[in-house]
């Protein structure tokens, strides 16, 4: 562990003044009990609790998963301690309404990068110094230049795979799936009240943890993240069957890229890919 | 006109393919049905489910097709710029290519999966359409990959 002294003291006072002053009901930011072996995310709800809040290199979560949940919005108004990327995901749900502005008080954490070795999405981080929050606590840490290239390079090396060789991979990789959805409650963007696996009426994917269904909740959680995921990392962090789901999500991105020139969360503004059109959008392989 | 109808039918000793069209109401439906009337014969391996649009059409509807044992899933609405709502087909074109390049990415035969755009006025279209995917998805065989998901065979 690797305390950023300078932030987390700094965080601590900011996050007891905001608490005081009742302009916030509750911080949301990253604590570390003794003996966890990762800084996990922690709720402080009086000024003189502040202090508990860390940071350092282990705070991996990304806490805009809360900030949809009913529970979290019934304390009031929320602080929230935010890395760059986690503002990203903070873009969309204020994009799609989710969350009002209003309601927030973004503390934005300077932050070069988190674990040992570094994280893939931090070795192509471009958002270090994160933008549009209302307050930054710490000093502003250099960006360093990113190698695009590696921006999508799990898709990339799948990519190179024959067909069949893919399917091989899938095939196996999506078996191991046991269901238990932390990829869908991790993610800071599957928001919805009643998601698309636990409706009966039709029941559109299968249940059981058998490929079949497998496949069909890996297409589906896929899809409605596309033009969406931020790339935080989450799903494939939490799963305990270790499947590469961010290599999935990382093909998706590129595409909208590709065809789009769009990637998600740089701003509160944008439209999603699939909330809108062009009339001379890509159109190869329409018979 | 009604020997060549007789000539197409199907020889129950051949394998038969299960393709899977969804229509859109206001285009490709009224294709299939002007294909119809004009006594345009095409092969009877496709089972059409008319929707009002090319953007109802989720990518769960094809991936449900294929559980349910379609070699071939197409969906069809209008061209561009003739959609009865204006925009529904631009919206699907986004959609259903993105979930093409999915499937691809997931190593799922693309070959099965077709979009297309056909009018209110091309029953040839749709009748020569028809005929060409048969007889693609008939040299493709069987979807292989589905049905071996089906009956637990593929994975460890």
């Amino acid at each position: 562990m690797n305390v950023n002294s300078t932030v987390t003291e700094s965080l601590q006072s900011a996050a007891a003044t905001l608490l005081s002053e009742g302009k916030v009901g509750v911080v949301i930011g990253y604590g570390r009990d003794a003996g966890a072996s990762i800084s996990h995310p922690m709720f402080i709800r009086k000024p003189e609790d502040a202090e508990r809040l860390v940071f350092d290199d282990c705070c991996f979560g990304n806490l805009a998963v809360y900030l949809p949940r009913d529970k979290v919005r019934s304390m009031g108004k929320i602080g929230i301690v935010v890395k760059g990327c986690d503002l990203r995901a903070i873009n969309v749900l204020l994009r799609e309404h989710v969350v009002k502005r209003d309601d927030l008080v973004l503390i934005g954490v300077p932050c070069t990068g988190q674990g040992d070795p570094l994280l893939h999405k931090c070795s192509v981080c471009e958002q270090h110094n994160p933008e549009g929050c209302d307050m930054v606590v710490g000093d502003p840490v250099e960006q360093p230049a990113i190698d695009a290239t590696q921006r999508y390079k799990d898709a990339a090396s799948l990519d190179d795979k024959s067909l069949e060789e893919r399917w091989a991979f899938w095939s196996g990789q999506l078996s191991k799936c046991i269901r238990c959805y932390a990829c869908r409650n991790v993610c800071p963007l599957c928001y919805c009240k009643r998601c698309i696996t636990e409706k009966t009426i039709p029941q559109w994917i299968d249940t059981s943890a058998h490929l079949r269904g497998n496949v069909a909740w890996n297409v589906a959680r896929a899809f409605h993240l596309t033009g969406r995921c931020v790339g935080c990392g989450e799903c494939e962090r939490a799963c305990p069957m270790d499947i590469p789901l961010g290599a999935i999500n990382q093909k998706m991105a590129q595409l909208m890229d590709e065809w789009y020139g769009f990637h998600s969360g740089l701003s509160p503004d944008e439209k999603a890919p699939f909330t809108t059109f062009k009339v001379d959008d890509p159109e190869t392989g329409i018979l | 006109m009604i020997q060549k109808a007789k000539n197409e039918t199907t020889d129950p000793s051949e394998w038969q393919p299960r393709i899977v069209a969804f229509l859109c109401n206001w285009c490709s439906y009224a294709g299939a049905d002007l294909a119809g009337m004009s006594r345009l014969a095409y092969p009877a391996a496709i089972k059409i489910v008319r929707v009002p649009c090319s953007g109802r059409v989720d990518p769960m509807f094809v991936i449900k097709s294929f559980e349910q044992g379609a070699d071939l899933v197409l969906v069809s609405g209008c061209h561009p710029g003739d959609c009865h709502y204006t925009s529904g087909n631009y919206h699907a074109r986004r959609k259903l290519l993105a979930f093409r390049e999915l499937m691809t990415f997931f190593g799922i035969d693309p070959r099965r999966f077709k979009i297309s755009w056909v009018s209110a006025a091309e029953g040839a279209k749709w009748s020569n359409l028809v005929k060409e995917i048969t007889d693609e998805v008939k040299a493709l065989g069987p979807f292989e990959t589905y049905s071996e998901i089906l009956t637990g065979e593929t994975g460890p």
